[in-house]
């Protein structure tokens, strides 16, 4: 390969460096792709929804739009699930809509290069890694990354209806 | 930009126009045509036609092509319209619809549709005005005449002189003109250099003229005469040019004739505008320039045109601003400090609320139209369903301006169109029989609309023979339905919404299938409202369809479980009572039943079916809500009454999902969501979650078993 071409397709990798929003969920850490959040909140004045699944809080008033808020933590079955001060809610656009997840704590925005980003192994009951997009390595981190689209709309989360998901 | 980035609005104009276009042949007097209206309706299809072609929808720019030159002969009176003639229009228009909507859709229009009806034109125009119309490229106006055509007397302000200029070149011809422009009106000037011919209005001599001329060219070159309508002399076809700007005719003329034999006998631009195919009398067509002639300046636009997301965006702000001004109405209130130093505060407080509450009206009024949207298409169904039956009758409309918000004013349509559809078929009776019972021959059918509290009144009226009980009675026990001779006429009257119902003697082609009228109701319903009937036998019906004034704000009544609020539509509510020990009685399986006025409900513990913890499980400590859904009463146990208020409904699809037994939701004073119950959904949720066993057995209920009746 002549230097010309190694040099482009740096530049291409270059391209596709991609920024993750880090957040903490229990002890492990996560990331989602930057562009898909909209904006970050406390957890407040959340009104239940009956008889729908536990990960599921209910709905908030986000300036006027009614929004769901789904704890992550219930979902990947995390100990120690407490709402307080510290409690974060992500606001995320997927899909058309808007989402709320709920958090432990939000960290820092990092920039990942396609070298940084494996492809995630097959495990977990929990967390299916239909749902993951790769594994991010920083120094002596792993960054769990998720495919929130996926993740957000899949039938399992029961967030959109099941006639609208196809 | 892409074109098609315009297809949206063409669509939209043409819409529009063809319900114009509609409008007007509808009141269209074939007596004594209206030329105004004539001319209204020849522009909408001119205007379709300029924009089929643009955008290369051929079909639809032929068709209104042909339809256009007919108009066109309509508006100038050659063409005597007669009612069946102004059907087939109608019939045009209706096909020109449908192409334009298989052009929205992306599809080819229907080829056979648009073959009959060019056909159906064409032999119209053979018939009627013995000329085919069969050369699009060139409406037949343009062609220019070739026979004797009556031209108007002399304008009382001057004699028409002719002026021809024999073998004069472009330049002094050019001079002459304007020498002659300075003598009078110049009314058309065409020609070669041959024999060019002006024409001249205006109080000059023909020796003042040549005295002018004489100085250019010689007195041989000009020949002046005076033209008038018995003097007028043969038409050839010399190049007519019109200088007159209100008609849009005769260009550069098509076919250029022996000038030789030229002379004009055009005194007037618009004569110039009747084709060679008229071959009626004089008189007509003198009266016909004075006809075509008048056009207005189109009227300025008074509204603009909003996209519906973009008013939606505005309500839903403005719903946001009035949840904010209750809050900081609320904190006010809070402050323990009445005095004197926070008055200007309370001051600007109620003068905000009612600023905002103004602001929240006029908002809300943009997404109201008037109800006329919905009334101007009955001419139509009444004049084609009466001609179907043959019966005679008068539509009357009333409350045209009454206003709707718009998603109520598109659903309600349908459910109207079928209420008037049955009471032309089955209201008013055929005008023999009518007139044997000593009523007019013409029946009544009369449309209304009107507010009546927060709501919106629609009333179908015809003066026919009214609903025959016994009869109705008979058949709901022939279709198995359980009924008495004791229930109340409006009972009865309802059954006829009963699924599969029909009195019809005979199933006719308008209706009596008995499939509509429960989807009308289930349409009405569907909007939040109810219909109702009232009936007279011998003397007529009325059926009565109330609907909230709009669905994006809700009467609520807010509840309280638990510690969660919930709000109840108020049009659901009928009353609210605290229920005794005695009345309450448990059914088989896990159902109790509450005795109200004798009357057995379905008792339906809200903290049961929607989960919610801490809330008052003792039937007689709780408040029990009779609420009524699709027809049947419930009574719903809540923990507290809070109160009364309007709150603006929030979709929770948008973002979330459907919930069952819950139908949207609302932001509250204080900024919470608060979901906005179903009753029905409610219901069946109790249903269907007893049926699962998921609800414990309230302790509570249980012992209501002892109070069973045996």
């Amino acid at each position: 390969m002549s230097q010309a071409a190694n040099k482009a397709v740096l530049a291409a990798a270059e391209a596709e460096n991609r920024e993750f929003l880090v957040f903490s969920l229990g002890e492990e850490e996560y990331a989602i792709d930057i562009l898909k959040v909209q904006e970050i909140r406390g957890y407040e004045n959340v009104t239940r929804i009956a008889n729908a699944p536990d990960f599921i809080k209910g709905v908030t008033n986000l300036r006027g739009v009614i929004v769901p808020i789904v704890d992550l933590r219930i979902k990947f079955h995390l100990e120690n699930v407490e709402y307080g001060g510290q409690t974060v809610v992500i606001v995320v656009n997927v899909a058309d809509r808007v989402v709320g997840i709920v958090v432990d704590g939000v960290s820092d925005v990092m920039t990942l290069t396609p070298e940084q980003i494996k492809p995630a192994p097959e495990f977990g009951v929990t967390l299916s890694s239909d749902f993951l997009s790769g594994l991010g390595s920083l120094d002596d981190r792993m960054l769990v990354l998720v495919d929130i689209d996926k993740l957000l709309t899949s039938e399992e989360m029961a967030l959109v209806d099941s006639t609208s998901n196809s | 930009m892409d074109i098609t980035d315009f297809f949206d609005t063409f669509f939209e104009e043409a819409e529009e126009l063809l319900a114009d276009m509609e409008q007007h042949l509808l009141e269209l007097d074939v007596d004594d045509p209206d030329s105004e209206q004539l001319n209204a309706i020849f522009r909408a299809a001119h205007s379709i036609k300029g924009g089929a072609g643009t955008f290369g929808f051929s079909v639809l720019q032929k068709t209104t092509h042909i339809f256009e030159n007919l108009l066109d002969h309509a508006r100038k009176g050659e063409l005597t319209l007669r009612s069946d003639l102004v059907d087939t229009f109608l019939e045009a228009k209706d096909i020109m619809r449908e192409q334009l909507d298989a052009y929205r859709n992306e599809e080819e229009p229907n080829q056979e549709a648009y073959a009959r009806i060019c056909h159906v034109l064409q032999q119209i125009a053979l018939e009627e005005i013995g000329q085919t119309l069969d050369a699009p490229a060139v409406p037949a106006v343009l062609q220019p005449q070739a026979e004797p055509s009556k031209s108007e007397a002399p304008a009382k302000d001057g004699t028409h002189l002719l002026v021809a200029l024999l073998n004069v070149n472009d330049k002094d011809r050019t001079l002459l003109v304007e020498e002659l422009e300075q003598l009078g009106d110049i009314q058309s000037h065409s020609g070669d250099e041959k024999r060019y011919e002006v024409i001249l209005k205006g109080n000059v001599s023909a020796d003042d003229i040549e005295a002018v001329m004489c100085f250019v060219i010689e007195p041989e070159q000009i020949a002046i005469s005076t033209v008038a309508a018995d003097t007028a002399e043969p038409t050839g076809a010399t190049e007519t040019e019109k200088v007159a700007p209100d008609v849009p005719v005769v260009t550069q003329a098509a076919v250029p004739m022996p000038a030789a034999e030229a002379a004009v006998g055009v005194t007037d631009g618009t004569s110039a505008a009747i084709p060679q195919s008229d071959n009626r009398g004089p008189a007509k067509g003198q009266e016909k320039p004075t006809k075509a002639t008048p056009k207005k300046a189109a009227s300025e636009s008074s509204s603009i045109r909003v996209s519906v997301d973009k008013v939606d965006q505005i309500i839903n702000l403005v719903g946001e601003l009035i949840i904010t001004q209750s809050m900081l109405d609320q904190t006010v209130s809070d402050l323990d400090d009445q005095s004197v130093s926070n008055s200007s505060l309370q001051n600007g407080m109620s003068l905000l609320q009612r600023n905002a509450r103004d602001l929240q009206e006029a908002v809300m009024s943009i997404r109201m139209i008037p109800m006329e949207f919905v009334f101007s298409r009955f001419p139509r169904v009444v004049r084609d369903t009466a001609g179907k039956l043959g019966k005679e009758i008068e539509l009357i409309t009333e409350g045209k301006s009454t206003e709707l918000d718009k998603s109520l004013v598109e659903r309600i349509t349908d459910p109207l169109t079928h209420l008037v559809r049955n009471s032309l078929d089955h209201g008013i009776e055929m005008p023999d029989e009518r007139e044997a019972l000593g009523k007019p021959r013409v029946g009544k059918l009369v449309l209304s609309a009107r507010h009546q509290g927060g709501n919106i009144l629609i009333e179908v009226r015809d003066d026919g023979g009214g609903i025959d009980r016994e009869r109705l009675l008979e058949k709901a026990r022939e279709n198995g339905l359980n009924v008495s001779d004791a229930m109340s006429d409006e009972d009865v009257f309802q059954l006829i919404f009963a699924p599969g119902f029909s009195t019809a003697k005979e199933v006719t082609d308008v209706s009596g299938r008995g499939v509509g009228m429960d989807v009308v109701k289930r349409n009405i319903q569907g909007m939040g409202g109810r219909v109702e009937i009232q009936s007279t036998k011998g003397e007529g019906t009325n059926t009565r369809i109330v609907l909230p004034l709009t669905l994006a704000i809700l009467d609520g009544m807010s509840i309280k479980v638990g510690g969660e609020t919930f709000i109840l539509p108020l049009s659901t509510v009928l009353e609210s009572l605290q229920p005794a020990k005695g009345d309450m009685y448990a059914m088989a399986g896990d159902d109790v039943v509450i005795k109200v006025r004798d009357e057995y409900l379905p008792v339906i513990a809200i903290h049961e079916v929607l989960d919610v913890k801490n809330a008052i499980t003792d039937p007689t400590k709780s408040i029990a809500v009779i609420v009524q859904g699709e027809g049947r009463r419930y009574a719903m146990l809540v923990d507290e009454l809070i109160g009364q208020q309007q709150v603006v409904v929030k979709n929770l699809e948008d973002n979330y999902r459907k919930v069952p037994g819950v139908s949207a939701a609302t932001i509250l004073g204080d900024g919470s969501v608060a979901l906005i119950l179903d009753i029905t959904g409610l219901h069946r949720l109790s249903r269907a979650k007893k049926e699962a066993g998921k609800i414990v057995k309230n302790p509570h209920l249980a012992h209501y078993k002892e109070a069973e009746p045996s």
